[in-house]
């Protein structure tokens, strides 16, 4: 009798150890199951609801989880680590991911989801060839203006059309803040849930000016940059700082709300992107108050400059997840883009996908885009996502600007320039 | 000369009450000035209280200040807080008080046993175990942490109703050393009288010793309870962050995630995951600071 | 040893029958420990120390590189600084923390109105967790240096200071229960005895009170120390390492970041040098253990000194 009380316990231990291997494994071996390792917070919900519309519809589990922003390296590494619970949509962003993670992509050549796709341009390969990764959206960021508050302000709503005007307006605007009402631009918080509008988007002018200088140099990641057009960088990083309500000293620890005070109108710029317009329309602005400008910065030529346009988010699907895992994934895939309802959804959220049978988009900023693309001003790609050891690197760039807003100087900025044109050479060298 | 004698005893009657009365302001003064010191070591929590009521702009700007009705938030902070950072509160809760009752109830039930068995038995391979034991007790967690997430989730312990026994593994070297101290001062003829009476082992250890263990019980368990409940890298690395956060996992998502932070709503977080903490602790608090020491002074 | 000759005399067979119920009930009693314990550390330890010798993204595929890692980890700029940045924290909290206990100790084994809930309001700290206590510091420095325009995150001394107040809020507490159990345990005539020698209140303490808690001390000493150096929460939550200073080759050294958290950006956010992450572990293992023996060490003497 005692005895069997013993086995007993030990076979709760033992119990433990497998339960879930047993009722988990059960359900998902008939349909294959489909764990999407998203990437983007804002889109978290969104994606949810479409994983339950998939789920109700087909019966096939779609789990949506979401890193928090910076940690996406970090929380893939464990996931992945992770066997059968291991993702089996993943993202693979930029030419450094495919090198870190080409092994486990499965090579998306010739499926039915990548014949949806309507352009070449979001497609990321390894170096034998092999598609690893494709786009399943784009979208555009540059400076968003209220053109009610411009026009209330004096000018005309196609005034700024380069860096001098841009900065005559900033400057007329944030001197009259009190009379006006608002201000020029809307604070450029440093903490973590902002600095990316500043590390990850707005240096791409840096990037993009210096990869069209040298193109065969920037066809795959560069394992250095040369940093040509920093100077234009701190052109409109110090404009923006410096016209705007908060002090530049107190940026490095947040606590305000830029988003807020752009929709509450006290503010006519706002340096982010398309993502935004949900966001504001939300808060009753509409979209014929609203536009989108280039990041001027005194570049020459940049009267005929356009958006930034691009993405971080493809589709990679896990080479080493099983083969019902992997279909139900790809079905997925399909019916996320050609499906009316969830293309639908998923355009409402992305903005806008590259899939010849995804809805059009309604976003006024991704209008805009297209606006300038067709009056054939240059579209400025997405260079930021070639960023090697993205969070690592950017960390440092938050860290060197934290310290330059702290104390404008010469050598400060010296640093912030060391930490985006070294600190990319010695990152690339780290995930080699 | 009687005068003097009266006089004498009305001096030293003086003199008494003098120094009684000194002592009595000494021990007032130091009544007074150790009030302050608390006040001022409550300082921050009171300090979460009051930003818990501001609206988020307000926290950085005036942190030490009442709310005023500029600022004043009501219970919204609270509200958005049930669900800030994508992820309803209460669930971190659950997730957290499952996971350390679980985990403290395990290393109390399995490395007393141990402990009994190490120490009566005391073969070689108990002396491996105890030996092993106590150099676990000096292994910082860094050491293992990569590999040890791995092995979790090879195993399928990466959920909250597995991830016990992570924590009586990781957690055992301290429990089976304090555990079997006490033991070896349990003195054997008490077992060996029951065994006469016809017990086995298994009675003789839930029905004689697990008794006399119940100070060491409350030590380890409260040890236990302190770490697991607090604990933030183990569960983040090894549970399925996005499905199961733990309180602490909670909040530090709070910072990175969905745009701007909003301050006054992670106050409110942090008070709610404080309040029952505290109240918990004043009503148990004597065994809660006997059982800190025992420990520290054995460990 | 006294007890087992003792054992032998009378009760000899008795005891070993007991022995060896008790052997075949192991199952019950040592398995699930074990088991666990195997899960939880030996395997994880073993297979850590291992790879700490090879190369790998992740686990199951790696390349034999002998002590590659280990010289990288030495090289590592951003490595010894945490270790210096460490060791400066854990002498500096270690003091900080000892004296203000001892001092909170000491006066409150004086008979006045109120110990009781002094007592438990300093202890209270250490029931919030490092990274909820990061947070509340966080906030608390950021109102009271933001009227300086100062940061505990673009600033390594007040990151520094941030780190030390917030570790001695939490710790002095938990320090000081020790110690006012060391200090309850002084026999009463031992201080009656020094009141009629005529000793003064310094005296007795210096001559008396002191060498009579030195346990109570070496046990203080050693935690605070131990806690100093694996400190990792706190600091994540705190400072995250930050400010950085910026190399000019590009390479960064984390001005507040510690040993644990250091091992930790390894690990998760530096590219493929797992490797060199678990080296550093290992090496964080051998100073932390070392310090871990010293205090067995010591302890085991005072012992045999009673």
């Amino acid at each position: 009798m005692k005895k069997l009380l013993a086995l007993m316990l030990v076979l709760v231990m033992v119990f433990a150890f497998t339960a879930c291997t047993g009722t988990e494994g059960d359900a998902n071996a008939k349909k294959g199951s489909v764990y999407w390792l998203n990437f983007k917070p804002e889109s978290d919900g969104a994606l949810k609801e479409i994983a339950k519309l998939y789920t109700d519809k087909t019966g096939v589990e779609v789990k949506v989880v979401t890193a928090a922003s910076g940690t996406y390296n970090e929380t893939l590494t464990a996931e992945m680590d992770k066997g059968d619970a291991a993702p089996t949509l993943f993202v693979v962003g930029n030419s450094a991911a495919v090198d870190t993670w080409g092994d486990f992509c499965y090579d998306l050549t010739d499926t039915d989801i990548a014949k949806e796709l309507n352009t070449d341009a979001y497609m990321l390969k390894d170096e034998n060839g092999k598609l690893c990764s494709i786009g399943y959206c784009y979208e555009c960021y540059g400076i968003i203006v209220n053109t009610a508050l411009l026009e209330k302000a004096g000018f005309a709503r196609d005034y700024i059309t380069n860096f001098a005007t841009l900065k005559e307006v900033a400057e007329k605007v944030h001197a009259e803040a009190d009379t006006l009402g608002f201000d020029a631009f809307s604070s450029a918080g440093m903490d973590d849930s902002s600095s990316w509008r500043f590390t990850g988007h707005m240096i791409n002018l840096e990037y993009y000016y210096e990869s069209v200088d040298d193109p065969a140099a920037w066809e795959v990641c560069p394992a250095e940059i040369k940093g040509t057009y920093m100077d234009n960088y701190k052109n409109l990083y110090d404009l923006m700082v410096t016209n705007s309500k908060t002090d530049r000293k107190d940026l490095a620890t947040g606590g305000f709300d830029a988003g807020a005070e752009f929709k509450n109108q006290e503010a006519l710029f706002y340096v982010n992107g398309n993502w935004e317009w949900g966001g504001i329309s939300e808060a009753g602005m509409k979209a014929e108050d609203l536009t989108m400008i280039p990041y001027y910065c005194g570049v020459e030529g940049e009267e005929k400059a356009g958006l930034n346009c691009g993405t971080e988010n493809y589709w990679a699907v896990n080479a080493n997840a099983s083969e019902e895992n992997i279909k139900a994934t790809l079905d997925f895939m399909k019916w996320l883009v050609t499906d009316a309802d969830a293309s639908a959804k998923a355009v409402a959220t992305f903005g806008v996908m590259p899939y010849k049978n995804a809805v059009e988009s309604s976003n006024p900023f991704l209008a805009q885009a297209n606006e300038y693309a067709a009056a054939g001003n240059y579209t400025m790609p997405w260079v930021t996502n070639f960023q090697p050891n993205v969070d690592a690197y950017r960390a440092a760039a938050v860290s060197a600007i934290n310290a330059y807003n702290a104390d404008p100087t010469d050598a400060t900025w010296e640093a912030v320039e060391t930490a985006f044109v070294a600190g990319w050479a010695q990152n690339y060298q780290a995930i080699q | 000369m009687t005068t003097t004698g009266t006089n004498l005893a009305a001096k030293a009657k003086n003199i008494n009450q003098r120094a009684q009365r000194r002592s009595k302001i000494r021990k007032w003064s130091a009544t007074v000035i150790f009030t302050l010191i608390s006040l001022f070591y409550v300082f921050p929590v009171f300090m979460v209280l009051i930003n818990s009521f501001k609206l988020n702009t307000f926290v950085k700007t005036e942190t030490f200040s009442l709310p005023t009705a500029e600022s004043f938030a009501g219970f919204a902070n609270f509200i958005k807080g049930m669900t800030f950072g994508g992820y309803p509160f209460w669930k971190s809760v659950l997730y957290s008080t499952v996971i350390t009752i679980l985990s403290t109830v395990l290393i109390l039930i399995f490395t007393s046993m141990a402990a009994w068995y190490i120490s009566r038995v005391n073969s070689v391979f108990c002396k491996i175990v105890y030996f092993a034991c106590v150099f676990s007790m000096v292994v910082p967690f860094q050491m293992v942490m990569f590999t040890l997430s791995k092995t979790a989730t090879t195993l399928k312990l990466n959920t909250p109703w597995t991830i016990p026994i992570i924590y009586l593994g990781f957690g055992a070297g301290l429990a089976v050393f304090m555990f079997t101290g006490f033991v070896k001062s349990i003195p054997l003829e008490i077992e060996e009288a029951a065994s006469i009476d016809g017990c086995g082992p298994v009675r003789t250890y839930f029905l004689v010793v697990l008794p006399m263990l119940r100070p060491t019980m409350i030590s380890v368990g409260i040890l236990e309870l302190m770490w697991v409940w607090n604990d933030y890298l183990l569960p983040y690395l090894v549970l399925d962050i996005n499905k199961y956060k733990t309180i602490p996992i909670h909040i530090q998502y709070l910072k990175g995630s969905y745009g701007t932070v909003d301050l006054g709503a992670t106050m409110a977080i942090i008070l709610m995951a404080i309040i029952p903490v505290i109240i918990i602790y004043l009503f148990c608090q004597k065994h809660i600071i006997k059982g800190v020491a025992a420990g520290a002074v054995k460990g | 040893m006294k007890k087992k000759a003792k054992r032998r005399d009378h009760a000899s067979i008795n005891s070993k029958n007991i022995r060896r119920t008790i052997m075949y009930w192991s199952p019950l009693f040592l398995l699930p420990m074990v088991v666990s314990f195997i899960i939880g550390f030996v395997w994880p330890f073993i297979h850590g120390a291992f790879l700490s010798f090879t190369q790998f993204v992740i686990t199951s595929k790696w390349t034999w590189v002998g002590f590659e890692n280990y010289i990288k980890a030495f090289q590592d700029e951003s490595f010894r600084y945490s270790f210096l940045f460490t060791t400066l924290y854990a002498f500096v909290s270690l003091v900080l923390i000892n004296v203000l206990a001892f001092s909170v100790a000491f006066a409150l084994t004086h008979k006045f109105r109120g110990t009781n809930i002094f007592r438990t309001v300093f202890f209270m700290p250490n029931l919030i967790g490092g990274i909820v206590l990061g947070y509340i510091w966080s906030m608390i420095f950021d109102g009271l240096l933001s009227a300086y325009q100062k940061s505990v995150i673009t600033d390594t001394g007040w990151g520094f200071w941030g780190l030390i107040i917030l570790m001695c809020w939490q710790q002095v507490g938990y320090m000081m229960i020790i110690y006012i159990a060391g200090l309850q345990a002084i026999p009463e005539s031992l201080m009656e005895a020094a009141k009629i020698d005529g000793a003064n209140g310094f005296q007795t303490l210096f001559k008396i009170t002191i060498p009579n808690v030195m346990s109570s001390v070496t046990i203080c000493l050693f935690l605070s120390l131990t806690n100093g150096f694996k400190l990792f929460d706190q600091n994540l939550a705190l400072t995250g390492g930050l400010p950085y200073i910026i190399n000019p080759d590009g390479t960064t050294v984390h001005t507040t970041e510690m040993l644990a958290l250091n091992i930790y950006n390894t690990f998760y956010t530096s590219g493929s040098a797992k490797g060199v992450a678990q080296a550093k572990a290992v090496l964080f293992f051998i100073l932390v253990a070392a310090i871990g023996l010293i205090q067995l060490r010591s302890t085991r003497n005072k012992e045999v000194q009673q």
